[in-house]
């Protein structure tokens, strides 16, 4: 099946390099789509020099509808599967296997990689693994489904989805908002457990008040999303 | 008449003439400006005719005729936002799309440069 990867990139020339010699080398033939949303730094020179396709939008979008331009761009050049992998590093090659067997199989529309379902450890700083813990006990109650890792950003869909995501894609919080979303169209969401690597920001970022603020705001939004009418597809 | 009614009055006329005459010299297109007409034309209604805002004051219970204009002009302000608020949304939808539009031409454009 055609298979897209698609990279959005914000200013992360010091990680989206690696980052597309990481995949090269693992899947030579795949297909690869960076999103330059805008960045004010070298991002869309270095991955013009690896050789990918680049889409430069005209000013920054913001992540959400940075993606959404990639799923634009799958679903205008007929691909089977669109894959999200993020620029900095924290998304791995070698899971992506993992995570596209269930859509090959036409047992999943969208798969959603979880590093809570794995066995790795995955380090991360307390806030931030409370917020994802608590949100991830609301969304699952919203979608009547477990959802692990509800913030995870490593995803691939089938073209239902990629039809879905470019007609309807939240602006804000992409991730958990999009999961609900997808629950009112009735599309089929499977987590996938796989290891991912540690962000590389260096020191601990989130303080426990963003960690709270950021889980307040995405909360507000996930119940907004389940007020939205959305057909069921 | 009540100097404060007079004043409301005169103010009322001076916004509707400034709204017809953006409206004239193509800065304001009609599609925004039914609102502000309509606004101004209903608060020249109850500033100029006495009889009328004393009946309505009266009727919802308001002891002081002339704080109902306020009362009216306030509503009219927050129904006038909202109603811009749902135009900023559509505008920024669509810049939106046309962005990520002109991302995904561009690249088509490259690509056919490097064909030929």
């Amino acid at each position: 099946m055609k298979t897209l990867l698609i990279i959005p990139a914000y200013n992360e020339e010091q990680n989206i390099g690696n980052v597309l010699d990481n995949i090269r080398q693992i899947h030579p033939a795949v297909d690869i789509v960076v999103i330059d949303d805008g960045s004010l730094d070298a991002t869309l020179t270095v991955a013009k020099t690896k050789g990918v396709t680049v889409l430069t939008l005209p000013f920054n979008l913001g992540i959400g509808a940075a993606m959404q331009t990639g799923y634009h761009y799958a679903k205008v050049n007929g691909y089977d599967i669109a894959v999200q992998f993020d620029g900095d590093g924290q998304h791995r090659a070698d899971q992506l296997e993992a995570l596209l067997k269930p859509i090959e199989c036409g047992e999943a529309d969208i798969t959603i990689g979880s590093r809570f379902l794995s066995k790795g450890v995955y380090e991360t700083e307390v806030a931030r693994y409370m917020a994802i813990r608590i949100l991830s006990r609301i969304i699952s109650f919203l979608v009547r489904q477990k959802i692990t890792d509800p913030t995870s950003g490593f995803r691939a869909v089938n073209r239902k989805v990629m039809h879905f995501f470019c007609d309807y894609y939240p602006d804000d919080y992409p991730e958990p908002e999009s999961l609900v979303l997808l629950h009112k169209a009735g599309l089929r969401i499977v987590e996938v457990p796989v290891l991912m690597e540690k962000r590389l920001i260096g020191t601990s970022s989130i303080t426990l008040f963003r960690g709270v603020y950021y889980m307040v705001k995405v909360i507000l939004a996930v119940l907004i999303d389940m007020m939205k009418e959305v057909p069921r597809r | 008449m009540d100097k404060i009614l007079l004043i409301a009055t005169l103010v009322d006329i001076l916004i509707f003439v400034s709204v017809i005459e953006l409206i004239r010299r193509n800065r304001l297109k009609e599609k925004y400006s039914l609102l502000w007409l309509f606004s101004a034309l209903a608060m020249l209604w109850f500033s100029a005719s006495r009889k009328t805002l004393h009946y309505v004051s009266a009727l919802i219970g308001i002891q002081y005729p002339p704080s109902f204009i306020f009362l009216l002009a306030f509503f009219f302000l927050i129904v006038i936002n909202i109603h811009f608020s749902t135009v900023i949304s559509k505008l920024s939808d669509r810049s939106k799309a046309l962005s990520q539009e002109i991302a995904i031409l561009r690249e088509m454009i490259e690509r056919n440069k490097g064909l030929e």
